[in-house]
């Protein structure tokens, strides 16, 4: 176990550490004390190692990773975990605006709530999230799965391409194009997956599905020649 | 982009620690606004007794003889205690309004940053840290206090330009976002008698609330009622004499994170303004949801 003391370590050093880890050698676990809130800590990772951050961060917490697992003991700041391709991101707290905003793979569970603009342009992120979500999550959202356990803001999933969306709770309003769906036997499948790997305490059958309704411009054969 | 501290204290044992937890947090915020940093204090309150705050670009020359001249034009006692650029004015609370205009009849050159029984504003151009220092703001007491640094969008760098902005007695607001339709608010507050400064957005916005709650809201009422009025992007910090209001605007894209113990009610741009803080370990720590007013009240 490798422990860095962020009240000692300046952050620069701390993530080209992290950084230059390229496979699982015998470095394979870190764990991160005092991060006092700072910003960008753990990004960039790009091999299978364990992070724990043990405490509340800022801005762009465990942006862009790969293959590593970062678990934070506490709450992120504004963008966490934007552009993941791979690897698993678990908050125990709460999520500022934007988590996994534009994410092409990987798992981000956040055990408290998320705020504004949850995974917002997802293109094939998993997030769990146990609580709630605030408005304009999932907008303009490509592809990968949004579940909420809790209830859902304003406007979820406008302009909504192909991420499936799944609610538990109550939905304030839906975005433009987002429609509910039915939930057929391979969306439960999927589901039941992604609740057990977020370790989520529900039933598949309690959540509705949400997805695209295919009626925006985009989506309209006649407007193809317009690209 | 902008910094906003604010702290409001449940327990009174923390109340000479104010200044310093407020510096503290003041200048965590400096990259979200070098520019210049303000703070508002409210403490100090004394019965029948009111405060000034007045800014000097001259102090030595201006502030020498301003209590006598004082003084001599209202017919009462006039103390003034000089903080750098800045002086507080103590004197009897019935005549506050004749002083304000006792002030500008002196030295026209001279600004009222604010007025009221308890609040004093103090801010300047410069890092935040400088500011803190000039004012020796560590060393301040007092109730609640509200900070903010700046990096100016919507109107010049200046003195006058930092927030808080006061334009009503023992209130103040500052403000992180910009918004859009200040000119026009600005022209309709003025007809309707209140008294705004500058061109600056942010001054409108407190305006705004000045008036709506010498209309008969109360600052929960002022604050519902700007959601409909303001257009912009705004996170808004308020104090009053003795209250203490946050409101975010509903698109939310301004941060906040807030914090609240048994001792104190704290809100920060970043979480990072609040680390230092008496048991934020165990505080409870949240987001303000967009277009909800908040409002603690001693």
């Amino acid at each position: 176990m490798q422990q860095i003391d962020l009240s000692q370590t300046p952050l620069r050093e701390l993530n080209e550490m992290l950084q230059g880890q390229k496979d699982a050698s015998n470095q394979a676990a870190w764990e991160i004390c005092n991060p006092r809130g700072a910003h960008a800590i753990a990004v960039g990772l790009d091999a299978p190692i364990d992070v724990t951050i043990k405490g509340p961060t800022g801005y762009y917490c465990a942006g862009m990773n790969k293959h590593a697992r970062v678990h934070v003991k506490g709450s992120v700041g504004p963008g966490a975990c934007e552009n993941m391709m791979s690897g698993t991101v678990v908050v125990d707290g709460d999520a500022s605006q934007y988590a996994g905003a534009t994410g092409h793979g990987g798992l981000l569970v956040i055990k408290g709530n998320a705020s504004s603009r949850c995974g917002i342009s997802m293109k094939g992120i998993d997030i769990v999230v146990h609580g709630n979500i605030g408005h304009m999550s999932a907008f303009m959202a490509q592809s990968g799965n949004l579940v909420v356990l809790g209830d859902a803001g304003d406007a979820l999933g406008d302009s909504l391409y192909e991420a499936r969306l799944f609610v538990r709770g109550s939905v304030k309003s839906l975005g433009a194009d987002c429609v509910r769906k039915e939930m057929r036997p391979e969306h439960v499948a999927i589901l039941s997956d992604l609740l057990d790997r977020a370790g989520a305490d529900a039933k598949p059958r309690e959540f509705t599905r949400y997805g695209s309704a295919r009626k925006l411009y985009n989506f309209n054969i006649d407007n193809a020649g317009n690209y | 982009m902008c910094g906003i501290v604010g702290l409001f204290l449940k327990d009174k044992a923390l109340e000479p620690e104010l200044g310093a937890m407020l510096a503290d947090m003041l200048v965590t915020m400096s990259d979200r606004g070098p520019d210049s940093a303000g703070i508002a204090i409210y403490g100090g309150a004394a019965a029948d007794r009111a405060k000034l705050t007045v800014q000097s670009a001259n102090p030595v020359v201006d502030f020498a003889t301003l209590a006598a001249d004082m003084a001599a034009g209202l017919g009462c006692d006039v103390v003034l205690r000089q903080k750098d650029t800045h002086a507080i004015i103590t004197l009897p609370a019935a005549l506050l309004a004749k002083a304000r205009k006792s002030v500008t009849e002196i030295n026209p050159a001279l600004s009222i940053m604010s007025a009221g029984e308890a609040i004093e504003i103090y801010k300047e151009v410069g890092l935040p840290a400088e500011v803190a220092a000039r004012f020796d703001l560590s060393a301040t007491t007092g109730s609640h206090g509200i900070g903010h640094t700046r990096m100016a969008t919507e109107s010049a760098v200046t003195t006058l330009g930092a927030h808080p902005f006061s334009t009503g007695n023992d209130q103040c607001l500052v403000h992180n976002g910009s918004l859009s339709n200040h000119n026009s608010w600005r022209r309709r507050l003025r007809q309707a008698g209140v008294e705004i400064a500058t061109q600056n957005d942010t001054e409108v916005a407190a305006a705004y609330l000045t008036y709506r709650m010498r209309e008969g809201d109360d600052l929960g009422q002022a604050l519902e009622n700007a959601l409909g009025d303001l257009d912009g992007f705004y996170t808004f910090v308020v104090g009053t004499k003795d209250g203490f209001a946050v409101l975010r605007d509903p698109i939310a894209c301004k941060p906040a994170v807030m914090a609240e113990t048994d001792q104190y009610v704290a809100f920060g741009s970043e979480y990072r303004a609040l680390v230092n803080l008496p048991g934020i370990e165990t505080a409870r720590v949240w987001e303000p949801e967009p277009a909800t007013v908040y409002f603690w009240k001693h």
